[in-house]
């Protein structure tokens, strides 16, 4: 079982010296998020309460969870864009939540991310070239020649072939699984050993989907990434991750072994999701054999 | 029922991919290639082309006036408060020099201070603006303090007090002092703008790429503002045209100047209405008009330069 | 008489700079009163332009060019203006992806029934404002939300809230045929559920027609009577949707249910489609789904197929066709 990445008792498992070429893993002790809400009603919103997880090197973990569970805000402490209220965040020996500008900056080298919206998240006057260079030419001080010639691997790599096509077009010339591509591509225009992929798919059709998962789990494979995939998706969640957290309002409600979870799931929420789940094979009741699966084909 | 439009965009042609963009392989091109494609896509818009025509006659005025006026405008060579004829089409003035001339050469006075006042102005702006709304806080709440106190002091009283005040009445004079009262506006506008920009996740995106504070808000949030500054800067150099023949015409400027606006001081205190001298009136209103109507139909066509589309041509 | 009869609609997007795209190509399509159809596809296929053709809603840059839409007999594709509206009065209604953004942000629940109500008042109808509260309690309870509703703002209400209260404002004037473009996408996850229940009990209980249009295939069968699968602008199967998720069918709908299954499953598939939709600027030959289907002959290359039945609906597909026909005969002749 590649990458242990959660104990069950949902303490994070034991420093490791270093995993595949010394990947520091990613520990989450005891942290809270409180925003204080100003104007006429003043409160207080608890976005996230006192949750604990690591990430071992290679290891995949999800972050599950509706809207307003957290799972998002856990995401911007962890990279660095937001500071927790309580806690603290340890990347190897790297504490995120004390970092400023410098450090951050070095902290994105390192730990990368791969946002929801591939249309907004990519500057709609820049070339896919000029995208993805940057971080190569920022964090890994290659000129603008060298930084051309990665884009070209990296877009091989991500299956936008022929590379120098793609590395001439502009974002609202691409297909919404194409300018996700993009997006991981710049994600690892930096080497980084931590990828965040934030609801990386939930914005594509779904005949889209399965590329750029299979992808993300070929890049865990073959560069040894640890991946933390964040959605409400529990399929894809399944597909990607060895182990997942369930969010509600802040707090973990459950964790494991993925396909444990799913298949005997102990809390509500995590029922809840499981029936959201679009599956045209369960539709009434499911399919004439009983089955809720897709048929062998 | 009110309808809006889906936020499913509208059909893609999704073989579009296949078309090769004819765009340079690289970020934002020269500032000569970025501005031909400007003027390329302000022409494309019916309005702004007309703008851009009558900008361009004035323009030419301007630059060849020696060529195009029969006189020089300051010498008194003629009979004073004579009506127009055929020597002095638009008549003379109470010294005896030939309107006709004075309003061609006033166009230079007319568009040097439009066009740099509003320049100035916008530049202003722009800096307030983008260093205002790039970081909540002290700075932005500082600055946005004196955008707003710009913006409540009246602009017309406060330029008249401060020429009256400043030594020396050049054209300088009134360019900086046009500029100094009308920045505010265009930088809350852009405030907005940035903070808008700041918060879309290229701009995060661009961050986790590695890019410094500079690069991020000139090279990423500024060129997403290109409608808006360029639309800020007709709006500017609209207001600072009219500001100056204000200041020309209630004797602030320096009467030894030509200019649209002198024009219309002389004829004030000729009395030109009651002398039947109208067209010394109104021949320097419209020509002030038309240069104003003229920023503000190119300002039509400002939307276009932000929007990446309508690059592929 | 069936409710919409539609033939030979087609819709094109004619941008002023670009290209035209043909958005819906040849559409025949017929609705009996009270059934729930699905309309589903992925992105571009035309479904949601398709809705909008049919509720006359289109805006430039996208026209209708050619065909007939009847509604309840008469024939809507030519009407506009004064006459449109007094066929919308009862005749149908649309309620859109992010309808909760239809909601005028500064105006109370209650004024946007009123809007509605007395816009489209009849002789003999109670629009003073006790009869508005009434038809405004009536029809928040109808779509499960608390009749103090009627007072409060949009901003002060959650999304899934919004998305009622847009179904409660569609049904006010008891429209016929009621569309619904992509109604819980734009809502979280969780509410989803529960807004698609509120509809489908809506449609049984008040009989009347609706169109779901939707990209998720799960949500569509479990809704649904009968599902019309689009692509690249073209109605590619009809089928009821109980047979849906089993047997054969239209090789992207196939592939299309490839792309689901089940979380819990032992094994987990997911399945995707390789290439893409075609460039719908050029007019094509042939079927426009050869280049990605697995089952492509020759004649696929060169006829576009029109829907073949293929029990106990029907699909544009040769292939499907042909096995289908041979298994009739085969059949007959035991």
């Amino acid at each position: 079982m590649p990458g242990n990445g959660v104990h069950p008792t949902g303490q994070p498992a034991p420093q490791n010296e270093g995993g595949p070429a010394g990947v520091p893993p990613l520990t989450v002790s005891g942290v809270s998020k409180v925003y204080h809400v100003r104007g006429r009603d003043r409160r207080t919103v608890t976005a996230v309460d006192d949750v604990s997880f690591g990430v071992a090197p290679g290891a995949a973990v999800g972050l599950v969870g509706a809207s307003g569970s957290g799972k998002s805000t856990l995401a911007k402490m962890i990279t660095g864009s937001e500071r927790p209220t309580s806690g603290e965040i340890m990347f190897g020996d790297v504490s995120v939540g004390r970092l400023h500008a410098g450090g951050l900056r070095s902290l994105h080298h390192r730990v990368q991310m791969v946002f929801q919206d591939p249309y907004g998240a990519l500057n709609p006057l820049h070339t896919v070239e000029y995208a993805v260079m940057r971080p190569c030419q920022n964090y890994l001080g290659m000129s603008a020649k060298q930084a051309r010639e990665r884009v070209a691997e990296l877009l091989e790599t991500v299956g936008l072939v022929p590379a120098s096509q793609f590395a001439a077009k502009l974002p609202h010339q691409l297909s919404g699984g194409q300018r996700q591509r993009v997006l991981i591509a710049r994600a690892l225009g930096s080497d980084p050993e931590l990828i965040v992929a934030d609801e990386p798919v939930s914005m594509l059709d779904v005949s889209l989907r399965a590329g750029v998962l299979k992808l993300l789990a070929e890049l865990r494979r073959t560069r040894g990434l640890s991946l933390l995939y964040i959605t409400h998706d529990l399929l894809s969640a399944r597909l990607v991750t060895d182990e997942i957290l369930v969010l509600n309002q802040g707090r973990v409600v459950e964790r494991g072994q993925t396909k444990h979870v799913l298949q005997h799931p102990t809390h509500k929420y995590t029922v809840q999701l499981l029936d959201a789940v679009a599956n045209p094979f369960a539709a009434d009741g499911g399919r004439p054999d009983g089955s809720t699966q897709q048929p062998a084909r | 029922m009110s309808i809006i439009a889906t936020s499913v965009p509208p059909p893609e042609a999704p073989g579009a991919s296949a078309r090769v963009p004819g765009g340079p392989a690289g970020a934002v091109p020269g500032p000569l290639r970025f501005v031909g494609r400007a003027l390329r896509t302000l022409w494309s818009n019916g309005k702004a082309r007309t703008g851009l025509i009558v900008l361009g006659v004035i323009i030419l005025v301007a630059i060849f006036a020696p060529l195009l006026a029969p006189d020089s405008p300051t010498a008194t060579n003629f009979t004073p408060y004579l009506g127009p004829s055929g020597t002095n089409w638009l008549g003379t003035t109470g010294n005896g020099q030939d309107v006709f001339s004075q309003l061609i050469y006033g166009a230079r006075i007319s568009l040097i201070v439009g066009l740099c006042a509003g320049a100035l102005a916008t530049l202003v702006a722009v800096t307030f603006g983008l260093i205002s709304g790039y970081r909540p806080g002290l700075v932005d709440e500082v600055l946005s303090f004196a955008t707003n106190l710009a913006l409540v002091v009246p602009g017309l009283p406060l330029m008249i007090v401060l020429t009256a005040y400043i030594q020396g009445h050049s054209v300088w004079t009134i360019v900086l002092v046009v500029a100094f009262t009308s920045w505010a506006t265009g930088a809350r506008v852009i405030r907005s703008q940035v903070k808008t920009l700041r918060a879309r996740e290229f701009v995060t995106s661009a961050v986790f790429s590695g890019e410094r504070m500079f690069r991020v808000a000139f090279r990423e949030i500024l060129p997403n503002m290109t409608s808006l500054v360029a639309a800020s800067f007709f709006a500017a150099a609209t207001a600072a045209v009219l500001a100056e023949a204000s200041l020309e015409f209630l004797g602030l400027g320096n009467p030894a100047t030509v200019s649209w606006g002198t024009i219309l001081y002389a004829a004030q205190q000729q009395n030109a209405l009651l002398t039947g001298q109208w067209l010394m009136v109104l021949a320097p209103g419209l020509a002030i008009v038309l240069l104003m109507v003229s920023f503000t139909l190119i300002n039509f066509g400002v939307d276009a330069l932000s929007n990446p589309r309508l690059r592929e041509k | 008489m069936a409710l919409l009869e539609a033939r030979g609609v087609n819709v094109v997007y004619e941008p002023t700079r670009g290209t035209r795209i043909w958005s819906v190509r040849d559409v025949d399509l017929t609705l009996e009163q009270g059934e729930f159809v699905g309309l589903v596809g992925e992105s571009g296929c035309g479904k949601s332009t398709l809705g909008f053709a049919l509720t006359r809603m289109l805006r430039p840059p996208a026209r209708l060019t050619g065909g007939t839409i009847r509604f309840d007999g008469t024939d809507i594709a030519g009407l506009d203006g004064e006459q449109l509206r007094r066929a919308r009065r009862n005749g149908f209604a649309l309620v859109l992806q992010a309808g909760m953004n239809a909601l005028n942000p500064v105006r109370t629940i209650e004024h946007h029934f009123g809007d509605i109500l007395k816009a489209h008042a009849r002789p003999g109808d109670d629009v003073s404002s006790g009869g508005i509260r009434r038809r405004g309690t009536e029809l928040l309870e109808a779509v499960r939300l608390d009749p103090a509703v009627l007072g409060r703002f949009p901003h002060e209400l959650s999304g899934g809230m919004r998305q009622r209260v847009a179904i409660a404002l569609a049904l006010s004037l008891q429209p016929q045929l009621i569309v619904f473009d992509e109604p819980t996408t734009a809502l979280d996850v969780i509410v989803q559920q529960a807004v698609m229940d509120t509809i489908k009990d809506l449609q049984r209980q008040r009989g009347f027609t609706a169109i779901l249009i939707s990209h998720d295939l799960g949500v569509v069968l479990e809704s649904t009577d009968r599902v019309l699968v689009m692509y690249a602008g073209r109605i590619v199967e009809d089928q009821p949707s109980r047979v849906m998720a089993h047997g054969l069918h239209h090789p992207y709908t196939e592939a299309l249910l490839g792309c689901y299954d089940d979380p819990r499953a032992e094994q987990v598939h997911l399945g995707g489609i390789p290439g893409t939709p075609p460039d719908l600027s050029l007019p094509n030959t042939g079927c426009s789904y050869e280049p990605r289907c697995p089952l492509a002959e020759e004649i696929c290359r060169q006829q576009d197929p029109p829907l073949f039945p293929l029990a106990p609906g029907r699909a544009a597909c040769h292939v499907r066709a042909r096995a289908a026909h041979v298994e009739e005969e085969a059949g007959r002749a035991r």
